[in-house]
């Protein structure tokens, strides 16, 4: 999960890593009155911040100075509804401005290829780092941290140093990498990045900026619902999520369901293959239903995928290893019948490759149940190119509308 | 001869007294494997019904290779325990780990490498989050369905399960030496490249097929070691063509990231260097086909 600018710099300010002062508006007047409160202070310049989860803000115009809180409240109205990257933006965050001396970047991420944590620093910042990685790689300091000793004070200063920060930026650097250490750690981040690090004038660093990237796997030990952004999932996902259903909305037609997260994504692949000839079809989502298969995951997986109105076909693709077909079958069978029950008839057609264990006898079981909707195809490549032509053939019938 | 796994291979399983652990259990131990035993520190002095044997549980993992010779421990361990549980099989230096939990912090599987790695890789790690490793007719460790294929001289390294399975079964005319599968979790501890050496040193295993997906860059990494130190032929399939950027495939590993880790990439990577790469998993075991008759 990724974090908000200000749920990153939450995190930071719980372990002591400086951050401005600021706070979240989700209107212009509540921007307005947190300039006023900086106003009030003595600090009428503030910086009006997009909170959206992607990169290139500032270019998108989504980041402004603002001498005061008539400032701060206009500044705010251009940008709330702004769409940067296709994020809409749905709040900003309100700080005083900081006087910035210098800018520098600092990270820690996981090296997947190393199998270990590394930490990036340099003097050059608040630009892209591949940018200055390829321009001008000697500014950069890559240092490799060993999982079992971490990042200490020396090994902090040591980065700080191996990123040719300036001398009366080390002590104050080091003590921040020291701390956004023990946020990548004990908060179980794949990535935290402050870019640009500042100096200011009065001789600070502060995260003037922080992107911070949790583990999924680490929910169980970890607060992390907390950040959880429930509005900007898209709406399938989030009621898929709720049944433990593990999917992914695509913009095509052939909705998929198959077992196996390696399965299902090469059945996208072949969906999209077979759909070029068929005028563009694409798979319109990816829903691995995991080993078992039993009915009731099969008719939650089959509501989903055809409660997407751009389906006009549904691929099943299972191929079964430890599950058994004969179990796939009656579960297809059953959800049919429960979708139906439900007062969701099924009536879009379902092409299913039944292939492994005990294929022979899921197959009789499908025939046998006689099911208009159900079509057999005995190899994947054949059942993904039917499952295009089908969807291809329901989108001349009946083109989607703008709906 | 088969890679990692063979006839020989004494298996033991951590967490043998959980659902998944008797389950997979006697599954390994109907297909002929070597089941000697496992650990649930709590259940220390009973025994569990394997169903073709009844085996005894042991308190640690050093206690349980004590008695029984284990060399090969297979974890069923939920996520909260499992770090703790590969490092003390780590510890104990049982020569071959087989992480299967899926869910596994990623901080705690680069804890768990690192720790193998300062113990001078005397432990080999497979996963975490991946399906074992059979070798057809000999062994089976993990929970790759042991008769969905049969012994041959076809070498297999997959990070996906189902298409492990699926190339398996494609492909059970002919046969496999050893199928290998390496899970995508963002750490693991085999690689593509660790079995691919295998392989090539592997009398028994005349061709391989290495089964790719999007994230990382294993992939390209696999193939500049396959032009520089394998000579054997190799087929290869990429998975997630169709990923769209920043969404996790279902493995946590399966992420295209900017321009990073797309199957395109990998796929032209290892064409450059002479790979195959089928376009279709039928596909793939088609041109496998080929080879193995041409031979």
């Amino acid at each position: 999960m990724d974090l908000f600018e200000h749920q990153a710099k939450e995190l930071f300010a719980e372990y002591g890593v400086p951050v401005p002062q600021g706070n979240v508006a989700r209107t212009p007047e509540e921007a307005r009155a947190i300039a006023e409160g900086f106003a009030a202070a003595g600090h009428p310049r503030v910086v009006v911040k997009a909170q959206v989860k992607t990169g290139g803000r500032g270019k998108a115009g989504g980041v402004k100075v603002a001498e005061g809180p008539d400032e701060a409240q206009s500044r705010a109205r251009d940008i709330l509804g702004m769409d940067i990257k296709g994020h809409t933006v749905h709040a900003v965050l309100v700080e005083r401005a900081s006087d910035i001396a210098q800018e520098f970047y600092l990270s820690y991420l996981l090296d997947r290829a190393a199998r270990n944590f590394l930490s990036i620093c340099s003097v050059e910042g608040g630009m892209e780092i591949e940018e200055v990685a390829r321009d001008h790689p000697e500014a950069v300091a890559q240092i490799p941290i060993d999982p079992l000793t971490g990042v200490d004070m020396a090994l902090a200063t040591q980065i700080v140093t191996a990123g040719h920060l300036p001398a009366r930026a080390i002590e104050g650097a080091a003590t921040l990498a020291e701390r956004l250490w023990a946020v990548f750690t004990d908060e179980d981040a794949t990535l935290v990045e402050v870019n640009p690090l500042i100096l200011t004038t009065d001789g600070r660093v502060v995260a003037l900026d922080g992107k911070v990237t949790l583990d999924d796997n680490a929910a169980f030990r970890q607060e992390h619902a907390r950040f959880a952004d429930p509005g900007s999932a898209d709406p399938l996902e989030a009621r898929a999520r709720a049944k433990h259903l593990n999917y992914v909305k695509l913009d095509g037609e052939v909705g998929i369901i198959g077992n196996g997260a390696g399965l299902v994504m090469s059945t996208l692949d072949v969906v999209a293959q077979a759909g070029a000839e068929f005028g563009g079809i694409r798979p319109a989502n990816f829903l691995d239903i995991g080993g078992g298969a039993s009915a009731e995951v099969m008719a939650n997986g089959l509501e989903i995928v055809l409660s997407d109105p751009s389906v006009r076909s549904v691929l099943v693709n299972v191929f079964g290893g430890i599950t058994s077909c004969d179990a796939v079958a009656n579960g297809i069978v059953t959800a049919v019948g429960m979708l139906e029950e439900r007062g969701e008839k099924v009536t879009r057609p379902l092409v299913v490759r039944l292939d492994g264990n005990n294929a022979d006898e899921g197959r009789r079981i499908l025939r046998e149940a006689g099911l208009t909707v159900v079509e057999q195809v005995a190899t994947m490549d054949d059942a993904a190119r039917r499952a295009a032509e089908l969807a291809a053939a329901a989108n001349l019938a009946q083109p989607v509308t703008g709906a | 001869m088969a890679i990692f796994l063979t006839g020989e291979s004494r298996i033991m399983i951590q967490g043998v007294t959980g659902s998944e652990g008797t389950k997979h259990g006697r599954r390994m131990a109907t297909a002929g494997t070597r089941v000697v035993g496992g650990t649930n520190p709590r259940k220390a002095g009973q025994t569990v019904d394997l169903g073709m044997a009844e085996v005894p549980v042991f308190a640690t993992v050093a206690d349980t290779m004590a008695a029984t010779g284990a060399d090969v421990s297979v974890v069923f361990v939920p996520p909260a325990g499992a770090k703790a549980a590969v490092i003390e099989a780590i510890d104990a230096q049982i020569p071959l780990v087989v992480v299967i939990t899926e869910g596994i912090p990623v901080h705690d599987s680069a804890e768990f490498w690192a720790r193998a790695r300062a113990a001078g890789n005397t432990t080999r790690i497979l996963g975490p989050n991946c399906p074992g490793i059979a070798s057809p007719g000999k062994s089976n460790a993990g929970i790759i369905p042991a008769d969905i294929t049969t012994e041959g001289r076809i070498g297999l390294v997959s990070k996906s399960g189902t298409l492990t399975y699926q190339m398996m079964y494609e492909l059970r005319d002919i046969g496999f030496s050893s199928c290998v599968g390496i899970g995508d979790d963002p750490v693991i501890g085999t690689t593509h490249i660790d079995a691919l050496a295998a392989f090539q040193d592997d009398p028994e295993t005349d061709a391989i097929v290495m089964i790719g997906e999007i994230g990382g860059d294993a992939e390209e990494r696999a193939a500049a070691f396959i032009e520089q130190h394998v000579s054997k032929p190799v087929v290869a399939y990429v998975a997630g063509f169709t990923a769209p950027e920043g969404k996790t495939m279902g493995h946590a590993g399966a992420i295209v990231s900017g321009s990073a880790g797309t199957a395109q990439a990998k796929k032209e990577a290892l064409e450059k260097v002479g790979v195959q790469v089928g376009r279709t998993p039928s596909e793939t075991a088609r041109l496998v086909r080929q080879i193995m008759r041409a031979g």
